[in-house]
């Protein structure tokens, strides 16, 4: 029995989601051996891993807030915005009280983030869901919103000085034996910050919440196809409504770990940032048409991205129009290659349903 | 009813524009009527100019009305956008100037040449944006992420680090106003791309092929439509229209600057498409409301300046402002608006007659 299901599951071909996953997987595997046989350096040491965490922990967030959405249909580019807007605010609010408690005062500060990206993924989730706006419009009236309120709270950059909260940003895992070892002979411990660790356990969390709960399953057969998830009697206007507030929150978490990075406000901070999260989104195979997507290929975008970055950083062309050349280029590479892989999946499909036709004709006939 | 109906979808697409234009005039009435003012000034060179707010709308909303309208083609034809025009125009801009660098002497002669040949610059790019889109069938949006992201990159590569100046009487007469004429030049342009626009639509089918392939690509072909052809026409339709408009945003500065030519001008244009009362998915499309919406962005943002508001928190407000037109204009609110007017003006007594005869 067991011996036959496995050999059905395994005859069973790819989801669409994950041979476009396992895509992104693999680029990013060889671009990293590659960079490690080339470049050498950084790249044979495992700290470079965790550095690719550690600078993008927020870009893999909003990355995994803008899948969910993408995934349901819809496109949130607000995410870029709130961060900037909640970097801004927590840096004030950290500056600005008066509670003595350290660690009341920095839970306060974590629940002002959620809180405005919670106001924010209720607002465009109404408006998107419930008064049917163009999520375009309606996301992009949020990131002016986002941005202009940034500048409204100050337009000079603001430096953290709660003490309590930098000591926060100072905290580090460290795992000493996946360290490497100095020219001056100290060991020294491989250092994960917690915001990476946080956007680890988001990407888990919202891979086992898109794949096993009720609304994660929603929202896949909301952005296939809205008809027909209506008349399999799902709820479209709430599952809509509470991708944009998933979202909403996870940007402003993005904000709070982005503030643990590097704590400052700025009203540049995540300049564009929702463009990146978008690249990372489609890379890992997320469709803007909505239906197909996965939380892990996106956390794979985001890595490639980075790496590029690192890669030209490593390089004899590091410059910052090489960089946006080079991350272009990557780009229509992987957006060629999926729309191939799509395009000679269809036809394989097609094909055997054309097959499988003539059979049940002939067997008719007969 | 049904005319009751009828009458009010009868301005249709233009509703919501032109109800946001009168808002905005009526505002701007209460508020400071001589925001309307208009003046006959000789300007430094010595030169008759119109000033005044109205005509400096008009004037700086020309780039945006004229991508507006490329880009209301795109999205029709292709039910979705091109987010790359800004950085498509910095290239278009840097070709122009490096071409009339390359040729010495700043004639009329030579800048036409340099336009024809950004004009095939853009039209080249927005090829390769339109090849992705109709033939290996991308979305639009992540079609032109690409040029997005690297296009300014390029404007820097064709130029070098330097932001070039023009200082010449034809870059001004075409950026600013030509001698004699009070008008702003930029406005004569819009009037001309509209022009060449719709003598294009009056004398070609062009706009039942767009709209058809925008409403249903599959019944489009097998009407003998070519849809991608279709696609491709509207891309490089709207190259044209970048290249306009950058050879504008270059003129009006007399230098170029590929970091800031035309910079964050797709979201707004995009914006001028959905508030014209065009829909983002494609189909039908009204040049129009696009240009319309161009105008109300612009003259939203010149209130705002009026009003002492500071450049950098203009956006803040002007999202508040987006967000109500969009909730005025949306479907579900239009609908409940609807039913509430009919209710309205059918009255009590025939409701209630309605009840009995259902019951």
């Amino acid at each position: 029995m067991t011996e036959k299901r496995i050999r059905l599951r395994k005859r069973e071909p790819l989801s669409d989601t994950q041979m476009l996953m396992f895509i992104s997987i693999g680029i990013f595997c060889a671009m990293y051996i590659g960079a490690m046989l080339t470049l050498g350096g950084g790249f044979l040491k495992p700290q470079q891993i965790f550095d690719l965490l550690n600078d993008n922990a927020a870009l893999i967030i909003i990355s995994c807030a803008l899948t969910i959405v993408m995934i349901g249909g819809g496109i949130n580019i607000s995410v870029g915005g709130v961060i900037g807007l909640t970097v801004m605010a927590c840096a004030l609010f950290l500056n600005g009280n008066s509670i003595e408690n350290s660690a009341l005062s920095i839970v306060l500060t974590l629940l002002l983030a959620l809180g405005i990206g919670l106001g924010f993924g209720l607002l465009q989730g109404f408006l998107v869901a419930h008064l049917e706006i163009q999520p375009f419009i309606v996301t992009l009236a949020g990131m002016f919103l986002a941005r202009g309120l940034t500048t409204i709270l100050s337009v000079n950059p603001v430096k953290v000085t709660h003490e309590g909260f930098l000591e926060l940003v100072k905290t580090k895992l460290t795992i000493p034996w996946l360290g490497y070892t100095a020219q001056n002979g100290n060991l020294i411990p491989a250092k994960i910050e917690i915001g990476a660790l946080v956007a680890l356990a988001v990407v888990i969390l919202m891979f086992l919440q898109l794949r096993y709960t009720k609304l994660g399953r929603s929202i896949y057969a909301v952005g296939g196809n809205r008809q027909s998830a209506l008349m399999l009697g799902i709820n479209v206007r709430s599952t809509v409504f509470w991708s944009y507030v998933i979202s909403g929150v996870l940007s402003g978490l993005a904000g709070f770990v982005f503030l643990m990075h590097k704590p400052a406000g700025n009203a540049s901070v995540a300049i564009r940032s929702e463009m990146d999260a978008i690249a990372a989104s489609i890379i890992g195979g997320t469709l803007l048409t909505g239906g197909v997507g996965n939380v892990i290929g996106t956390f794979f975008g985001a890595m490639i991205l980075s790496t590029i970055q690192k890669i030209i950083a490593l390089s004899p062309l590091n410059a910052s129009w090489w960089q946006e050349m080079a991350n272009g280029a990557m780009l229509s590479f992987f957006i060629l290659l999926q729309s191939v892989v799509l395009m000679r999946k269809n036809r394989a499909r097609a094909k055997k349903r054309k097959e499988i036709k003539e059979k049940e004709k002939k067997k008719d006939e007969s | 009813m049904k005319t009751n109906k009828r009458s009010f979808s009868g301005l249709g697409q233009l509703l919501i524009p032109l109800v946001a234009l009168a808002i905005l005039i009526v505002f701007n009435i209460f508020r400071d009527i001589s925001f309307f003012s208009i003046d006959l000034r000789f300007n430094n060179s010595g030169n008759m100019v119109l000033t005044g707010n109205l005509v400096s709308i008009i004037d700086s909303a020309s780039e945006l009305a004229i991508i507006a309208m490329g880009m209301t083609l795109v999205t029709a034809a292709c039910g979705g956008q091109d987010i790359s025009v800004g950085a498509v125009g910095a290239i278009s801009g840097a070709v122009f100037v490096k071409v009339l660098q390359g040729m010495g002497a700043i004639t009329i002669g030579t800048m036409l040449i340099a336009f024809a040949l950004c004009c095939l610059a853009t039209i080249v790019f927005k090829l390769f944006n339109g090849m992705l889109v109709a033939v290996f069938r991308i979305q639009p949006m992540i079609a032109t992420l690409i040029l997005y992201s690297c296009a300014r990159s390029i404007a820097y590569w064709i130029n070098g680090d330097a932001t070039p100046q023009l200082r010449n009487e034809i870059i001004s007469a075409i950026g600013k106003t030509i001698p004699g004429i009070p008008v702003p030049t930029p406005i004569f342009a819009v009037i001309l791309v509209g022009l060449l626009l719709f003598l294009i639509f009056k004398f070609t089918s062009l706009r039942l092929y767009i709209q058809s392939v925008g409403i249903n690509e599959g019944a489009a072909r097998l009407n003998g439509i070519n849809p991608t052809r279709i696609k491709l026409i509207s891309f490089i339709l709207l190259g044209v229209c970048v290249s306009v408009a950058g050879l504008i945003g270059v003129c009006r500065l007399g230098q170029l600057n590929h970091k800031t030519l035309l910079v964050d001008i797709e979201m707004d244009a995009i914006l001028a498409v959905a508030i014209g009362g065009n829909s983002l998915g494609g189909g039908r499309f009204r040049l129009s409301g696009s240009i319309l919406g161009a105008y109300i962005i612009q003259m939203l943002t010149t209130t705002l300046y009026a009003m002492n508001v500071a450049p950098v928190n203009v956006k803040a407000y002007k999202a508040i402002v987006i967000i109500i037109i969009v909730v005025a204009g949306s479907p579900v609110v239009k609908n409940k608006l609807t039913a509430l007017w009919n209710r309205l003006r059918s009255g009590p007594a025939r409701e209630s007659a309605r009840k009995e005869g259902v019951s």
